[in-house]
């Protein structure tokens, strides 16, 4: 028994080889896009407490995607980095071009997020707190930030891994959003 | 005709490594000096010839000789010099040319510093070393040659990344592969005891400088990448989970275990099998590093561009070093007899502490690092293992790690008092604990965990400096005769006594940056103020200027406390045109209790630019921490006993080694 033990390693090592073997054959950029011209997973989550605005039916569900107004779901966390970074774009977004922006806070602390808000400013409608991923997962969310484009119908028209940029902004997202509505 | 040159030194390297892996290793089963011998000479043969093609690489660099493909998809004629040499490495075949120099040098100096090795095991040792060069020159010579040409030649080269055109980044690779490399050397010694049959104290002592030298060059190397992001990315932060970043991360993980179970094997003749494997783990996580950067199995923002088949190539190498090596081990490893035993109470007891945890984090960081390429595989979805899973599971495993690293120095072998050892640390356990009440009262920070934080740093700090109070009888005995313990103390010990500083700094400062921290993000027009942890930053002007290979708009930020200014700092935005790429440069005053950090976004004289603003306390304690970390390794290889080629004072302690030429 204990002979074998010293085994162990060696199939650890092999197990870990084979996973490799069959990774190779995968790229990890290609992201499903399976979603894309297909209605928004069906979901509700609740409201994101500890806001500056805040209403009592304020929690995220598929029904604030179907208003018939075209909306934006940005995908977030306080401790993500590059949501820093694209939060003036989103703050822009909502505040300047007067877009509809939900968010959706990923596997967050609350009070973190609500006070990273406070700091940085609250450009969202609503925000719904997905603490666990499980919705986040739906949306085949691969990492934040991310950012959806969703017609007045709750059809997704465009996602975006990764922080906004100025390019993306303007030619991707508004043409999508005025064109949609 | 130079790359030629350099083309048929690596040809003849790969004949010549192929000669080192088998011959000697033949020689020494049969008991033939010569044939042996013979693995000193082709060791030094083979680094010499690959030093001459990594000359001529360098050659095509400095020269932009864009007929060479590797240089015209690399180099640009307007990039500055020192850029131009770094291009040299600073790609996959570049890289990997370094990586196979710096694997040679390590064989070439066994050769020529290891003469008081047994001929036996010198030979297998570097045999082995000979296998590892021969599948890298394969590598290289078969799907990675960098002195590949091209036909038509184009006027001028695609240029560097940009980010990578920084001196932080120039000379990050070359301590990186040094340490990543050099723990080849641990892993030949390793499989060369495992054919022997026999790992003793004097084993553990010819193996331990080597594994020291490779891990003040991780060391290093990690600082090296760390500083880089926390200036070049902007973010203010220093670390971020990267699968590059944990590719480095988890081999010092492991020679860092590797370190202080060989210091058992050398004293205690115990924990053989098990340093036996950290050292083949340690060097799997280097090669694992190296696959993971190349193949394109993970994404991250280091990696180079990536070709299937090499990773192939690089798996199969992958699969053979260390499935090889860790069959001989199945089979050999059970065999190894121990004869230290040791109460759990003791120093072994607490080093073995430090390699369980030491050990279970680089796991945790493995796990963390592949888990999202094997739900892939298992076709169960994409996600990204962020920095929460790390940071909830890290934390904690390191935390015993830190509270044993002080204690085990004040156990005695074998068997301690642990009663004792905390009565003469009383001191460290009565300033921690002042520590984490302060900053419980003081700071403003929610929670324990920081103030626990705190504690764990000043415990490591003062526990440590008692330790070295406690050696030379500080304050119990005149101070002439504790000066005199001091002089006598040897180096090994300083060594260790400067490098857990090093780790006491590195806790403090990652704390100032992740927990105290102030940040602000904010629109300024020049003669805009902000105020940011009690200093005030004025966005003094905006210039456009013009650097060797880019334009830059630079913002200059006058700094001031209580009205009064006391420094100015330039953030830079930067454009490059060749390589349609911007950077940012972070403008930083350090006080060295704290940084003052700007850094200007996109903008235009009528809107403003976005700038942010970051008080980070603490943080040049990580760079600076690291850097005394590797200075204590250093210090420890000074050592009259360790001191590579010198012969040493004493026998193993244990009176264990039985070798055939006498470990003096």
């Amino acid at each position: 028994m204990r002979r074998l033990l010293y085994f162990l390693p060696l199939v650890i090592c092999l197990g870990i080889a084979l996973f490799f073997y069959r990774g190779l054959d995968l790229n990890p950029r290609d992201l499903p896009s399976a979603l894309i011209n297909k209605p928004a997973p069906e979901f509700s989550l609740p409201a994101l407490p500890g806001r500056d605005i805040q209403r009592a039916d304020d929690g995220l569900a598929r029904t604030d995607l179907t208003t018939g107004k075209p909306v934006v779901v940005n995908v977030w966390a306080s401790w993500c980095i590059p949501c820093v970074a694209e939060h003036p774009l989103v703050d822009r977004l909502a505040k300047r071009e007067g877009v509809t922006v939900h968010g959706i806070n990923y596997r967050d602390r609350p009070d973190a997020a609500a006070a990273w808000l406070k700091r940085l400013g609250d450009p969202y409608a609503k925000v719904g707190k997905d603490e666990s991923g499980r919705v986040s997962i739906d949306w085949g969310v691969y990492g934040v930030p991310e950012t959806y484009v969703i017609d007045g119908n709750g059809v997704i028209l465009y996602r975006h891994a990764g922080a906004l940029s100025p390019e993306i902004l303007e030619r991707k997202i508004l043409p999508l959003v005025k064109g949609a509505g | 005709m130079i790359a030629e040159i350099g083309h048929f030194a690596l040809i003849a390297a790969f004949l010549l490594a192929g000669l080192q892996a088998t011959v000697p290793l033949y020689g020494a089963h049969k008991g033939d000096r010569g044939m042996m011998e013979l693995a000193r000479s082709t060791a030094v043969g083979q680094f010499a010839l690959v030093l001459l093609a990594f000359a001529a690489l360098v050659n095509a660099f400095v020269t932009s000789d864009f007929s060479v493909l590797n240089v015209a998809q690399n180099s640009h004629s307007t990039k500055p010099m020192l850029y131009k040499i770094s291009g040299a490495w600073g790609n996959h075949e570049g890289s990997l040319l370094l990586w196979a120099l710096i694997l040679s040098l390590f064989g070439a100096m066994v050769a020529c510093f290891g003469r008081n090795l047994p001929p036996s095991l010198r030979a297998r040792t570097l045999a082995i070393q000979g296998m590892i060069a021969l599948g890298f020159l394969a590598f290289m010579l078969f799907t990675s040659n960098p002195f590949d040409r091209i036909l038509a030649p184009p006027s001028d080269g695609a240029g560097l990344n940009p980010l990578l055109q920084d001196p932080g980044l120039a000379f990050h690779p070359p301590f990186l592969y040094f340490g990543y490399v050099g723990l080849s050397i641990s892993f030949s010694f390793a499989v060369a005891a495992l054919i022997e049959g026999k790992v003793d104290a004097a084993w553990a002592r010819w193996v331990r400088p080597w594994t020291l030298a490779a891990w003040c060059g991780l060391t290093v190397g990690i600082g090296l990448g760390s500083w880089w992001a926390y200036y070049e990315l902007g973010w203010g932060g220093f670390w971020f989970w990267d699968p590059v970043e944990n590719a480095s991360f988890m081999p010092w993980l492991a020679a860092t275990a590797l370190l202080h179970s060989a210091i058992v094997v050398e004293k205690r003749d115990a924990l053989k099998s098990w340093t036996i494997l950290l050292a083949i783990v340690a060097f799997s996580m280097s090669l694992l590093g190296t696959f993971l950067v190349r193949s394109g199995v993970l994404t991250s923002v280091h990696a180079f561009a990536t070709d299937p088949e090499r990773g192939v190539f690089i798996l199969a190498l992958l699969a053979v070093t260390v499935g090889g090596s860790l069959t001989l081990f199945a089979i050999r490893a059970p065999k190894l007899q121990t004869t230290g035993v040791f109460q759990p109470i003791s120093r072994e007891g607490a080093l073995l502490l430090n390699n369980l945890f030491l050990s279970a984090a680089a796991a945790t960081v493995l796990l963390g690092t592949l888990y999202p390429l094997f739900l892939d595989v298992l076709d169960a979805g994409k996600v990204s293992v962020g920095p929460p899973f790390f940071n909830a599971t890290f934390g904690p495993l390191m935390a015993p790690v830190l509270g044993a690293m002080v204690i085990g120095p004040f156990l005695s072998w074998k068997r301690a008092d642990f009663r004792q050892a905390m009565q003469k640390l009383w001191l460290g356990v009565a300033a921690a604990v002042t520590a984490i009440v302060l900053v419980l009262i003081l700071s403003g920070v929610e929670g324990i965990l920081p103030a626990v934080g705190v504690g764990a740093a000043v415990w490591i700090i003062c526990g440590t400096l008692l330790e070295l109070a406690d050696r030379v009888k500080l304050a119990r005995v005149p101070l002439t005769e504790s000066w005199r313990r001091a002089r006598r103390t040897p180096r090994a010990a300083y060594g260790m006594t400067v490098a857990h500083l090093g780790v006491g700094l590195v806790v403090a400062g990652v704390l100032g940056a992740t927990v105290f921290k102030t940040e602000s993000i904010q629109n300024m027009k020049p003669g805009d103020t902000v105020d940011v942890a009690g200093y005030t930053f004025t966005l003094d002007r905006v210039e456009r200027l013009q650097g060797p290979n880019y334009q830059a708009e630079r913002g200059v930020f006058r700094i001031s406390t209580d009205g009064e200014q006391f420094a100015t700092v330039n953030a830079e935005r930067r454009a490059y045109p060749v390589e349609g790429d911007t950077t940012t440069e972070a403008g930083i005053h350090t006080t060295w209790v704290a940084d003052l950090y700007a850094v200007i976004g996109e903008g235009s004289p009528t809107a403003g630019w976005t700038t942010r603003i970051y008080h980070n306390p603490l943080v040049p304690w990580i760079w600076l921490g690291t850097i005394v970390m590797s200075l204590g390794g250093v210090i420890s290889l000074t050592d009259r006993r360790l001191r590579i080629g010198a012969p040493s004072r004493r026998r193993a302690p244990t009176g264990g080694s039985s070798s055939p030429a006498p470990a003096e």
